[in-house]
């Protein structure tokens, strides 16, 4: 389905081949404005695929909350881990 | 349905709505991009699938040829016992309110939310609805200004028949007038003409008679008064003469 040949550095993640992984990510815009550029890129395409549609559903804002609270629950896990029931598992 | 919440509180703090995050979104893709964005394209009808509200759909389709239909939830639940066995989700007290809180919330949702989304619906309805009637008032006056110039076109026509009636008034004005100017002057020329005719007849005239005159005055003046005398006695005469004829003619 390749209708030209992409180079390297324009492919999507879900489009790179496992073996290209490293160059890939050789190819990625570390710099500052690249991150935060690639925040943009990602919160746009959030928005705009679950929130930004005229019929949206709980889904769009739910993933957020989900992601959240997963989110905390890992940074949270050093002081969790005394709650512990049993000490080896 | 949610998320239909979140656009219009967004709207109401950013005092823009749905389409006004659409057109800002569009517009930051004018100013980057080369091509021409306008008319802006219709917001999608639907989001991204959700399953369960939170289980994007991707991850369904991606383990369906593998796995068919449970594959999803088999995974779901051996993570879920792995992350229990293994203590990495630990059950504490926290357990018990994240419990009851998400009961809560899934009892809420399910009972409220085609209300809220319906009511958020409505609200989108009203904005277009009333951006749609700006819209079609600035046709409806826009057509009518089609009209009204066309009218106006139609109208700069007619002048032209009025100009060419008011040439023609002109024109015959023009005509009078130098038909007017000609008789005066035929007029005027024939009564000068008939002045010399005149004046040449009265001269005739006077001559002529100033001639009889002359010759009656120099007639009478050589009549001498022995001629005088002598016709006068000529005349009583034939004047007894006659009178005996006639007597003579009376008594016969």
């Amino acid at each position: 389905m390749a209708d030209r040949p992409v180079p390297l550095a324009e492919k999507r993640l879900m489009d790179v081949k496992l073996g290209q992984l490293p160059s890939w990510l050789g190819t990625r815009d570390f710099t500052p404005n690249g991150l935060i550029g690639s925040v943009r890129r990602g919160y746009d395409r959030y928005y705009n695929k679950y929130i930004n549609v005229k019929k949206g559903g709980i889904g769009g804002v739910a993933m957020i909350l989900v992601g959240y609270v997963a989110l905390s629950y890992l940074w949270e896990y050093d002081h969790i881990k005394h709650d512990r029931w049993r000490k080896y598992h | 349905m949610l998320s239909r919440l979140v656009l219009v509180s967004g709207s109401a703090l950013k005092n823009s709505g749905s389409f006004g995050a659409c057109v800002v979104q569009a517009s930051r893709s004018l100013h980057s991009s080369s091509q021409s964005l306008a008319p802006v394209p219709p917001l999608p009808e639907k989001g991204g699938k959700v399953r369960h509200g939170i289980f994007p759909e991707e991850l369904f389709t991606l383990l369906y040829p593998k796995t068919g239909v449970t594959g999803p939830y088999v995974l779901g639940t051996g993570l879920l016992l792995y992350l229990l066995s293994k203590e990495i989700y630990v059950i504490n007290h926290e357990t018990f309110a994240a419990a009851s809180i998400g009961a809560v919330i899934i009892y809420g949702i399910k009972k409220f939310g085609p209300n809220v989304a319906a009511f958020a619906d409505k609200l989108n309805e009203e904005k277009v609805a009333k951006a749609q009637e700006v819209k079609e008032l600035a046709i409806t006056s826009l057509a009518q200004a089609i009209e009204d110039e066309k009218k106006e076109q139609w109208r700069a026509e007619g002048r032209q028949m009025l100009f060419d009636a008011k040439r023609n008034n002109v024109a015959m004005l023009l005509e009078i007038n130098y038909r007017e100017r000609l008789h005066m002057v035929t007029n005027e020329v024939k009564k000068r003409l008939n002045y010399q005719v005149e004046l040449q007849n009265m001269q005739r005239r006077m001559e002529q008679e100033h001639m009889v005159n002359w010759v009656e005055q120099n007639v009478i003046k050589s009549i001498t008064p022995q001629q005088e005398k002598e016709s006068i006695a000529k005349c009583i005469s034939d004047l007894k003469a006659l009178a005996k004829a006639t007597q003579a003619r009376a008594t016969v």
